[in-house]
């Protein structure tokens, strides 16, 4: 198997990738790459067994927003399908102090943090947008306008840099989320600029999963996005995204070597969107199901699945009781979703700024009056 | 202790004040360390508060709000330093799309006291991009105050204002006022400072209400004291708020006067001019004796540094609009 390099003919991308466990199920003990850096784990049977448990449940939810989106009871949803490796191998890699700052598409890595999954629902049903505490969870609200979290980011772990708080095993470090189409964004461009300069103990994770809704990953770039870390002076490493195993040992360490004040790693996990990019979209307009079928191979439960079946760590009891687990938390989900309340009109008003606003009371003070003049109007 | 001091000073001593007094307060832009800044408001900063807090950052906008928006999340105070209004439209997406927003978006959980420093407006004979006033995209933009000081005293009190308030606050410095001087009490406290987000009368008067703020506060007063050799007596008030804007000390005054008169220098089309004579008519109307009017720049392109007098409001575009309101 290549260790880290490409294989002509294979599934493997020119250049390679780290990857610890194939889409057969078979385990690769580990990978060195051209830079010396070994990466492998070492998982207890329990830990792999979690693993599984991750992948499948956090599909599972995805699915059945899928549905709960297709049944309007959410205004649009942006499905993880395909990208469970990733967003689980780089989440369960984060320590408990370190501090991440997602997409909109990271509803797995926001599962791994212990975070109750049906927080960022109020946004995708329409009834907030976001409105959770980012330091609370060491999760940031979700950022829709592209790659514009990088930057927060990057001035987070300057932050942590100026409180003292790398050089050292506990030290805290920051994952930046994003994915192919956000690496053309000049002010992706700029954080790494910026983490480069000032040694900021982050890791950037990008998720290749090859296209920006429609366009593909040639239209952003024509050098493998990994590589571009290069320019900026920190190191660059590309894994296979659907391979749990490779994700969490390449975060990990990356995620340590900035805690521990080696500054900056870009990390690209080459996967695949298996969906469409959000519920609104269409991929059947620009890419071929060939493609779709061939990436489907490649499936990070399925090859799980096969290791721990192959080495004996788990039977079929263990496979159905995961399945039946996963369904009763997405059911559990789909009530809580449609249990949400809509927001109270007035409260539209409310914290447009800490401070408050004379014009803006004002503003609510003239809408109640309003709503209140049709009551007993029979409006 | 008052000193006459000149305004880029006086912003240097409440920046100073303000570091002094919170920790967590860091500066960051282009410039702004060993040079002090272009304009050296931030002078000698850097060499008493350090590295980490005066930050000479890379050159990219988009950068130095973006960052600043990560930092104030983990507890820190940012003052961003843009340095010329021209040049803030790479940290637009970041101002009005994240900074505004956070506050709402996380439904009051995150709190963003980032100020943002813009020396703004012309007059100072500077090449394309060096001379404009974008103050009304930021007023336009709920989520974000605006403020812009006219005067030593002001500018001293309100940075320090700017900068303990949690809201996000787009501070707006007349640059060619930078070196004017005033009398500035540094040793009083904050607390006794006049409030931010307040309107002042700069003049009063009892014929007419003259509206500035920034640059234009100086060409107002001149134009009032002209007026007055006429036996003209026009109230001048000091905006310094743009976002709220200080609405019941204008729409008292223009009770009283009966006639308004906005003067900026940014294009007129869609300014703080526009808004204002909007909810002057909807709140004084029947106190009006002649339509609100405004001086403004005009609706072109920030000109030419030769022609640049012939762009700006001076005191007879004012005096002979407020010629016009009287003869209507």
């Amino acid at each position: 198997m290549a260790k880290g390099e490409s294989v002509p003919g294979s599934d493997i991308p020119a250049g390679g990738f780290v990857q610890l466990l194939t889409p057969d199920g078979e385990r690769i003990d580990s990978v060195t790459t051209a830079d010396g850096a070994t990466y492998s784990v070492d998982f207890t049977d329990e830990e792999y067994r979690g693993l599984y448990r991750d992948l499948v449940t956090v599909r599972r939810l995805d699915t059945e927003a899928t549905a709960l989106q297709r049944q309007g009871e959410l205004g649009i949803w942006a499905s993880l399908l395909g990208q469970e490796a990733a967003q689980v191998g780089s989440g369960r890699a984060l320590r408990s102090q370190d501090m991440a700052f997602p997409t909109y598409r990271e509803h797995g890595v926001l599962y791994c943090r212990g975070i109750d999954p049906i927080m960022p629902f109020g946004l995708f049903r329409g009834v907030d947008q976001g409105g959770w505490d980012p330091n609370e969870f060491k999760f940031n609200t979700y950022t829709i306008v592209i790659g514009s979290q990088t930057l927060h980011a990057t001035g987070y772990a300057m932050g942590v840099t100026m409180d003292g708080k790398t050089g050292s095993p506990d030290g805290e470090a920051v994952i930046a989320y994003f994915g192919d189409g956000a690496t053309s964004q000049g002010e992706v461009n700029e954080s790494f600029v910026w983490s480069g300069v000032f040694n900021a103990p982050i890791v950037f994770f990008c998720q290749n999963n090859q296209y920006a809704i429609s366009e593909p990953l040639e239209r952003q770039t024509r050098v493998p996005l990994y590589q571009r870390a290069g320019g900026y002076g920190f190191p660059g490493i590309r894994v296979d995204g659907n391979d749990v195993l490779a994700t969490y040992a390449v975060t990990r360490a990356a995620l340590d070597n900035a805690r521990n004040g080696q500054g900056p790693t870009l990390i690209e996990a080459y996967t695949y969107r298996m969906g469409a990019h959000t519920s609104s979209d269409d991929p059947t307009r620009y890419r071929n199901a060939g493609e779709v079928e061939a990436w489907k191979a490649k499936d990070p439960i399925s090859r799980l699945k096969a290791f721990l079946t192959k080495q004996k760590v788990a039977k079929k009891d263990f496979f159905t009781e995961v399945d039946e687990d996963a369904n009763k938390q997405a059911l559990a989900l789909r009530e809580r979703v449609l249990a949400m309340p809509d927001p109270q009109p007035v409260t539209l008003f409310d914290n447009v700024y800490p401070n408050g606003s004379p014009e803006i009371d004002a503003q609510r003070k003239a809408f109640i009056e309003y709503q209140a003049s049709f009551e007993g109007s029979g409006h | 202790m008052s000193e006459i001091i000149t305004l880029g000073k006086a912003l240097n001593h409440g920046l100073r004040r303000a570091m002094e007094n919170d920790p967590k307060v860091v500066i960051m832009g282009e410039d702004v360390g060993k040079l002090g800044g272009v304009f050296r408001i931030t002078d000698a900063l850097q060499k008493d508060f350090g590295e980490n807090r005066v930050i000479d950052t890379p050159l990219a906008e988009a950068g130095i709000v973006g960052t600043a928006v990560g930092l104030a999340i983990r507890g820190f105070r940012p003052v961003c330093e843009i340095q010329f209004d021209g040049f803030v439209f790479p940290a637009y997406n970041q101002i009005v799309a994240q900074v505004a927003k956070m506050h709402y978006r996380s439904k009051g959980k995150v709190r963003l006291p980032i100020v943002i420093r813009i020396p703004y407006g012309g007059g100072i004979g500077a090449v394309e991009h060096h001379s404009e006033s974008p103050e009304a995209y930021f007023a336009h933009t709920p989520g974000l105050k605006v403020v812009t000081c006219s005067n030593p005293a002001d500018a001293f009190s309100m940075i320090q204002q700017a900068i303990a308030s949690d809201d996000p606050v787009v501070f707006f410095e007349p640059k060619r006022r930078y070196w004017e001087k005033g009398e500035v009490d540094l040793s009083a406290p904050l607390s006794g400072a006049f409030p931010l987000h307040a309107a002042r009368v700069a003049r009063p008067g009892s014929d007419a209400t003259l509206l500035a703020y920034g640059p234009m506060v100086r060409v107002a007063l001149d134009a009032a004291t002209a007026a007055a050799e006429d036996g003209r007596e026009l109230e001048v008030i000091d905006l310094r708020t743009l976002s709220p804007v200080d609405y019941p000390v204008i729409f008292e005054s223009v009770r009283r006067t009966g006639r308004a008169v906005v003067v900026h220098e940014a294009p007129g089309n869609l300014g703080m001019g526009s808004e204002l004579a909007a909810r002057i008519t909807e709140e004084c109307f029947y106190s009006l004796e002649a339509p609100v009017l405004r001086v403004t720049g005009y609706d072109i392109p920030y000109p030419a540094a030769r022609v640049e007098e012939e762009y700006l409001p001076d005191l007879d575009r004012v005096l002979d609009t407020v010629d016009r309101s009287f003869g209507w």
